[in-house]
């Protein structure tokens, strides 16, 4: 994996702007296309082009407690709100992964670059992705002229949600520089209940309709890694209510499953929510987007086909996660095809040596295609932010 | 509020836009008798009004986009509507426009419940979505107070909200995929039954773009399993202040209620008098409402009730029965009709930083004097989405223009301290012209050129989101048609 070398400081990158008006400034003179970068953690993309850091551009510029609001500069590092948060009893409930091991990347994530690729992790089946946990954003578009969108609250319908088109743009139609979010309580206590050697459809099964419950369940995921499984349901609350669902979802859908507490389970979730059981390793990691119930078809296709593959299925198997062993061009080819027969689609998160020519994302239909490529001459009418980075 | 005036070419070529428009409907979804079209001359915005061209009710896609094909060779403005209740003027006919109702689109076309999910027409009414898939003791989670009435496709345009959504979030956050038809006519598919749409975040930006990018005609919707119960507890305070430090501690403490509704005193003796809820008449009533199972409720409201008691309330009435869970939020519900028995009223939809709510509520008080009208307050604390309303004398002359002049000082009051014009109602024609107090014309001008790429002849409901000034030299080539 060569995404780190996308990033590194060429002798034509601009030094790291300390201000949006530094940052509108050096988009306003740019000579050509550039790549954007905040701590190029989650960078799948190579590029050549001259980097625009937001790596200076820090801190946490506004954190009200009591209204679950706090905004930051992009280039934030995660760990510092993480922190400050957690000294308020609260976090960034969406569950932001850390891609470090996955991508062989290095340096520190930031909150503009969790933004930019729109992370969420497993909690994103209780209470919905970074995009909609984001209430605000102010970016650079690419004539260079500074932007705001929503603000700092969190019921807001004025005028049009571009906080959530700037969410998951991945830099394509600005820079982004300021971020406002909703931030929520840590629960008092969390529980996962797991299972090993559940076949992965009647654990996908299990799990549609242990989210069927009135019980919240705030992670449910499978881990088919090696030819060894593992089902796992997370609750979370104040201990009163997490004992009673505890009970309940053992009686009524998780028979035979062990209990875990404390440190044991939030380990676990943490290794789902950054694909851990793939780091260190070689091969395409795949990320699909499918109706739960159709993630045993997908996997069910690349075992007849001969695949050699392992995958972790989160969100019920909403999300599945793919590390593609062998045979990379074929198994593209059909995890394309089936996901767009499925009407999901699948994102190529680390390439490999033989994928060159294969998008990294799910190409889109003519007419999504047209407004997309529209509004990137809208919002980037040189074409210089990112460029292709979404193809 | 000024409207575009109508474009004389069009009103001139009334009857072959009709012909073509029947030409592609049934006899019956085309409505051009000027007595008939007036059941469309306004939302629940009524303080302003005018017939449209012609109103057409188609009952599938497949019609909506032979209308808007029509509509678009035409040259004639498009007006979606849902079932009509916009409080900002949504769906306003001018009078050179065809109003597209979607009312006849009401079928469900699927319903999963081990994916969680219901695909429906977009006519369907917000409260039937809960009615189709209750039976299995699912629900779908956003709850505008005009569920039983309003349409889904309305919640889509203007992204609405409701007392429950502190927990399960508004319409975008509930809303996985949609059937669009742009105004050329063409139908495209955003989203579907996953969680992630593909590519850029265009279900994000449509939802909430007030029917001026597309017309959807289908979505595909969260659904959710019921809560095991719920129940209320009512706590009165004898400040605003103390009643908004309340609501921040029992954020603060992580228990997260489902609803957090706030009344001040006028509006708590007006429904009281109305509803006899059983209201204490103090200047401040909070209600707190959680779900779960009865020891999941026990054990929450008590952590509420421990919180509140650090602020000593002079009232605390925790609700035992669902007669008694009927009775705290009767008067709540009954808020906005109490108040129309008493006065006519404007319903405001600010939203502020929860931190400034006593603040804010003073400001209120200050602008009162100045206008010489009355204002209760009645809101989602929670979120800080405040409803304002304004009281005043429509048979009077210049009251609605004072009242207006009021309520504009009372959003640009919210966006001073950190907040926005609207938190669930949307722009609509209400909000329009005070874009520019939140906005910088930079600002507006990027989410104009969104419409200029779904809508590059701005001829979907282009009255309305921006100011008229600055959507002028958009609008202009449509005029010119």
């Amino acid at each position: 994996m060569t995404a780190t070398e996308g990033v590194k400081m060429t002798t034509e990158s601009l030094s790291p702007a300390t201000s949006v008006e530094a940052v509108a400034d050096q988009v306003r003179t740019a000579a050509g296309p550039l790549h954007i970068v905040g701590g190029g953690t989650h960078m799948m993309c190579k590029s050549s082009n001259p980097a625009l850091s937001l790596a200076a551009l820090t801190g946490i510029t506004l954190y009200e407690p009591g209204a679950m609001t706090m905004v930051a500069r992009a280039g934030t590092p995660i760990n510092e709100i993480n922190d400050a948060l957690a000294g308020e009893g609260q976090r960034l409930a969406f569950e932001p992964a850390d891609w470090r091991g996955l991508l062989g990347t290095q340096g520190e994530s930031t909150i503009g670059g969790v933004a930019a690729a729109n992370i969420s992790g497993p909690r994103r089946i209780q209470v919905g992705a970074c995009r909609d946990h984001m209430i605000g954003v102010e970016f650079v578009d690419g004539t260079g002229r500074i932007l705001k969108n929503g603000g700092r609250v969190m019921k807001n319908v004025t005028g049009y949600d571009l906080v959530k088109l700037m969410c998951g743009s991945w830099g394509t139609l600005g820079v982004l520089t300021e971020l406002s979010f909703k931030v929520a309580a840590i629960p008092e206590t969390e529980v996962t209940l797991v299972r090993e050697g559940i076949s992965d459809d009647a654990a996908v099964a299990r799990l549609c309709e242990a989210m069927g419950t009135p019980y919240d369940l705030s992670g449910s995921a499978h881990l088919a890694i090696s030819g060894n499984t593992k089902t796992c349901v997370r609750i979370e609350g104040l201990a009163a209510s997490v004992s009673y669902r505890r009970d309940a979802l053992l009686e009524e859908v998780c028979a035979g499953f062990e209990v875990l507490e404390g440190a044991a389970s939030s380990e676990l979730w943490n290794s789902i929510r950054d694909v851990s059981a793939f780091a260190q390793s070689d091969g395409a990691v795949w990320r699909a987007s499918l109706k739960p119930t159709d993630a045993p078809a997908l996997t069910a296709k690349m075992t007849e086909a001969g695949v050699n593959f392992d995958a972790i299925y989160d969100w019920s198997g909403g999300l599945v996660w793919l590390l593609v062993h062998s045979d990379q061009s074929a198994a593209a080819s059909l995890i394309r095809n089936t996901v767009d027969s499925l009407k999901g689609h699948a994102t190529l998160i680390r390439s490999a040596p033989s994928l060159q020519d294969v998008p990294r994302f799910q190409p889109q239909h003519s007419i999504l295609r047209n407004i997309e490529a529209g509004l990137r001459s809208k919002f980037d009418p040189r074409g210089i932010l990112n460029q292709g980075f979404m193809d | 509020m000024e409207m575009p005036s109508p474009n004389p070419m069009i009103l001139a070529r009334k009857t072959t836009i009709v012909d073509r428009l029947r030409a592609v409907l049934p006899d019956d979804a085309v409505i051009d008798d000027e007595t008939e079209t007036r059941a469309y001359e306004c939302d629940a915005l009524t303080a302003y009004r005018c017939p449209p061209l012609a109103a057409v009710l188609p009952s599938s896609t497949e019609e909506v986009a032979a209308v808007l094909k029509v509509c678009f060779e035409e040259g004639v403005p498009v007006v979606p509507r849902g079932s009509g209740t916009s409080l900002a003027g949504g769906a306003l006919p001018t009078a050179d426009c065809i109003i597209l109702g979607v009312a006849k689109m009401n079928q469900v076309l699927e319903t999963d419940y081990e994916n969680r999910f219901v695909r429906v027409q977009t006519g369907r009414t917000n409260l039937s979505v809960t009615g189709a898939v209750e039976e299995e003791d699912f629900f779908y989670a956003p709850d505008p107070s005009s569920q039983l009435a309003c349409a889904i496709a309305g919640n889509i345009a203007m992204n609405s909200g409701g007392a429950h959504c502190l927990k399960y979030g508004v319409t975008t956050n509930n809303l996985l995929g949609v059937t669009m038809v742009t105004m050329e006519g063409d139908v495209v598919e955003i989203g579907g039954a996953h969680l992630d749409a593909a590519g850029l975040d265009l279900l994000g930006v449509i939802c909430g773009s007030e029917g001026q990018l597309g017309v959807v005609t289908e979505a595909t919707l969260r659904i959710l399993r019921k809560p095991e119960g719920a129940r209320p507890v009512l706590v009165g305070f004898d400040s605003n202040e103390v009643a908004g430090q309340c609501v921040s501690d029992i954020i603060k403490a992580g228990v997260l209620p489902v609803a957090i509704e706030f009344m001040d005193r006028p509006i708590i003796e007006i429904a009281e008098k109305f509803a006899q809820a059983g209201y204490p008449l103090c200047e401040a009533l909070l209600i707190i409402e959680v779900e779960g199972s009865e020891d999941e409720i026990q054990a929450q409201l008590k952590r509420i009730i421990e919180i509140a008691e650090t602020h000593h309330p002079v009232a605390l009435k925790e609700s035992s029965n669902p007669a008694e869970s009927a009775a705290i939020w009767l008067g709540r519900k009954s808020a906005f009709g109490a108040v129309g028995q008493v006065a006519d009223y404007m319903c405001l939809d600010g939203t502020i930083p929860v931190s400034t709510l006593p603040a804010v509520l003073k400001g209120i008080q200050d602008l009162e004097k100045k206008y010489g009208l009355r204002v209760g307050n009645v809101f989602h604390a929670g979120d800080g989405n405040m409803h304002p309303l304004i009281m005043f004398d429509a048979n009077k002359p210049g009251d609605l223009e004072l009242c207006e002049a009021f309520g504009a000082d009372i959003l640009k009051l919210c966006v001073e301290v950190g907040g926005c014009l609207t938190g669930e109602h949307g722009v609509g024609i209400e909000k329009r012209d005070l874009m520019l107090a939140q906005y910088t014309a930079d600002d507006l001008d990027i989410q104009m050129a969104v419409k200029d790429v779904f809508d590059p002849q701005w001829l979907l409901n282009p009255a309305k989101v921006f100011p008229l000034t600055s959507s002028d030299s958009r609008r202009a080539p449509a005029i010119a048609a």
